[in-house]
């Protein structure tokens, strides 16, 4: 919101923010980011595409390790870690919304700051310790697993679907601390006009409420699917090998104790990994734009 | 109280003491061994490959006690009776053991070597999976060195030059909760009984876990298989994940403990450690080393070549490798490499040897290029069996 207002300020004065300063003062930023990410990216872009012969040091250019990456297993789990993702994200971007939506709608104040803290709380409440909640209370001798005998029912916690719903425990919250200020910004001013001229609820959110959200929605998703594919100890801790996964592949190959000499492989899987990063990003942002002219 | 200039003079006292005990200590090997070091010939500590570079133990000891620490990594104390290894080195030789990341897997160990390269924090002494020591061997990483029991050391358990020496092992076992089990299982044929669903584990990943993959050689072996052939192993295990007996949780002893995992494929002697961990805690632990898929491994000891502490490095391997070392790995149910010689002379703890789980026959073990097969087979084809 903000922003726009910016925008409008200082349309006379445009030109001047490219201005030689303006740069400066963005040095150490850049400088920063340059440092902190370019180091372990060229790093990692370097091991990825080299081998060093252990005998005699000799270092050669080859492309073999980037071509593993991408075949047998290791295909595989950059393709399961995609689904994984993917279909997390959207499940929790949409249940997300839902409950934003109606913690924002409701009148309680209280229940509001409930919800916006419990989010805060559980959107970071992830790695090892989540994965033995849920063993706890729904794993195979878990305490609600046997009350309500899950396993006839043909629940299995350590399973793709297990997984899913082990995700979308921290990713609902997320989700709902990302959309909640997005929705708040849908002033009621705009529903009741749109009453007032005719519209239906179903017209007031095809016409107006979904395009104003949609670079939020957009960027939650995104930030749902980044959060869900970097996800390492949980899935370790609860699936093991048995749900392909790009980040536990990567940890076998760097730090096993049965595989060896399979470092740059797996920094060739990080460099997949960023690839696909990338490739997300590519797609959400000129939708980002383009739906941002909404917000004009 | 002392006034400030008769502070001084103390102070100046103390510090001209200080500086004669300082060069008297550094003088005096220096006229013995012409090295300031307390090597004999003067041979460096880092170019020791044998007690009698050193002349004596003693001497070893002595120059051991002048570096006053060793630098270890991935030694868990629980793991094998680690814990109380490094307690009793340090009560014996008064030498500080730093223990670095305990649960550190072979991987890390040699990435801490070649990433700390001159560093006075980088780790003397490793403990590593054979795959790592016979790698790290070949990129010239450790420091030949044979220790004084060497020849008792069976041959296929040590390198030729003496860089890297088996130091204990064990069988592939499986642990089973009687509490919760009627019946345990004593072979990997009894796993697939339909009333052991959802009950058998693995202790990781056998992509990832050197026991895990243990487990799966063994599985092989109980199924046509050779030490060249993997393959029913993983079909064993794909099996096993059909008929809904194989759960993929990695089995520690908190998911024991709980009983999400009382079927558990794991070391014998991380089992039988198991066992007295958990008594009166409702959890009866047995263990049974599987008549039909017998598979034993060792880990090896290797000195970093460039230690930052080589002569207590070498100390810390000849203390595992004297009957004192070697029996409170027996302590910890792991078969220390000169178990069957201490067997024979009468070394060896006799109670702690009676507490072994029973296994029949001598182990065998892969030739290195078996060993790379299976594991690439493995790597190749586990996700597809399991998922």
């Amino acid at each position: 919101m903000s922003s726009t207002t910016d925008s409008r300020a200082a349309d006379g004065t445009r030109r001047r923010r490219r201005g030689p300063r303006t740069w400066l003062a963005t040095l150490p930023l850049l400088a920063f980011t340059g440092l902190c990410f370019g180091i372990p990216l060229g790093a990692m872009a370097y091991g990825a595409v080299t081998r060093t012969d252990p005998a005699s040091g000799a270092t050669q250019v080859t492309g073999e390790h980037l071509a593993r990456s991408l075949q047998g297993p290791y295909l595989g789990s950059l393709i399961g870690s995609v689904q994984l993702s993917a279909l997390t994200a959207l499940v929790g971007g949409v249940l997300g919304v839902v409950i934003a939506q109606a913690v924002v709608t409701s009148r309680s104040a209280g229940l509001r700051s409930a919800a916006l803290t419990a989010s805060g709380v559980l959107a970071n409440f992830g790695g090892v310790p989540l994965a033995f909640a849920f063993i706890a209370t729904v794993g195979i001798s878990g305490v609600v697993t046997r009350l309500a005998d899950l396993t006839s029912l043909g629940w299995n916690l350590y399973s793709f679907t297990g997984l899913t719903v082990v995700y979308l425990y921290f990713l609902i919250p997320l989700m709902v601390l990302v959309i909640a200020p997005a929705l708040d910004g849908l002033r009621p001013q705009w529903r009741e006009a749109a009453q007032s001229s005719g519209a239906t609820g179903r017209q007031f959110w095809r016409h107006v409420g979904l395009p104003v959200l949609a670079p939020s929605l957009l960027g939650g998703f995104v930030l749902l699917f980044g959060t869900a594919f970097a996800a390492h100890a949980t899935a370790a801790a609860l699936v093991g090998g048995s749900v392909p996964l790009v980040t536990l592949k990567i940890a076998d190959a760097l730090s096993g104790n049965v595989l060896t000499g399979q470092e740059n492989v797996a920094l060739a899987l990080g460099l997949d990994m960023i690839l696909i990063a990338g490739l997300v990003m590519a797609i959400y942002l000129p939708l980002q734009r383009r739906s941002a002219r909404w917000l004009r | 109280m002392l006034s400030s200039s008769a502070r001084r003079g103390a102070a100046v006292l103390l510090s001209a003491a200080v500086l004669t005990t300082l060069t008297a200590c550094g003088a005096a090997p220096d006229q013995k061994s012409g090295g300031a070091d307390g090597a004999k010939n003067g041979v460096q500590p880092g170019a020791a490959t044998s007690v009698a570079d050193f002349g004596s133990l003693e001497a070893l000891a002595a120059a051991a006690q002048k570096e006053g620490e060793l630098n270890v990594i991935a030694l868990p104390p629980d793991w094998a009776n680690y814990g109380e290894i490094i307690k009793a080195f340090e009560a014996k030789y008064k030498i500080k053991v730093n223990s670095e990341n305990p649960d550190a897997s072979s991987a890390d160990e040699i990435a801490a070597v070649k990433s700390r390269k001159g560093q006075k924090r980088a780790p003397d002494v490793l403990d590593l999976g054979i795959a790592f020591a016979r790698s790290g061997a070949a990129e010239n990483l450790f420091a030949p060195y044979k220790v004084t029991a060497w020849d008792k050391i069976p041959a296929g358990q040590k390198d030729a030059d003496g860089r890297w020496t088996n130091d204990y092992g064990g069988y592939v076992s499986i642990g089973c909760d009687a509490a919760r089990i009627p019946t345990c299982p004593q072979t990997f044929a009894d796993l697939l009984k339909p009333e052991y669903k959802g009950k058998v584990a693995l202790n990781g990943n056998p992509t990832k876990s050197g026991s895990a993959f243990g487990g799966v050689y063994a599985a092989s072996l109980a199924n046509k298989g050779s030490f060249a052939d993997i393959q029913p192993g993983i079909d064993f295990f794909g099996q096993l994940k059909k008929s809904g007996n194989f759960i993929p949780v990695e089995s520690t002893p908190a998911t024991v403990e709980k009983g999400e995992t009382p079927i558990s494929i794991d070391w014998d002697y991380l089992n039988a450690g198991y066992a007295d961990q958990f008594k009166g805690k409702g959890v009866d632990w047995k263990v049974a080393v599987p008549t039909d898929g017998v598979y034993a491994q060792y880990y090896s000891q290797a000195i970093n070549k460039e230690a930052p502490n080589p002569a207590a490095a070498r100390l810390w391997l000849e203390f595992l490798y004297s009957a004192e070392g070697q029996n409170l790995w027996l302590k910890g149910y792991a078969r220390p490499v000169l178990l069957p010689g201490m067997t024979q002379d009468g070394t060896a703890d006799q109670a702690a040897v009676a507490k072994l789980p029973q296994v029949q026959g001598t182990p065998a073990f892969p030739a290195s290029e078996e060993l790379d097969k299976a594991k690439a087979t493995l790597a190749e084809k586990w996700d597809k069996a399991l998922s």
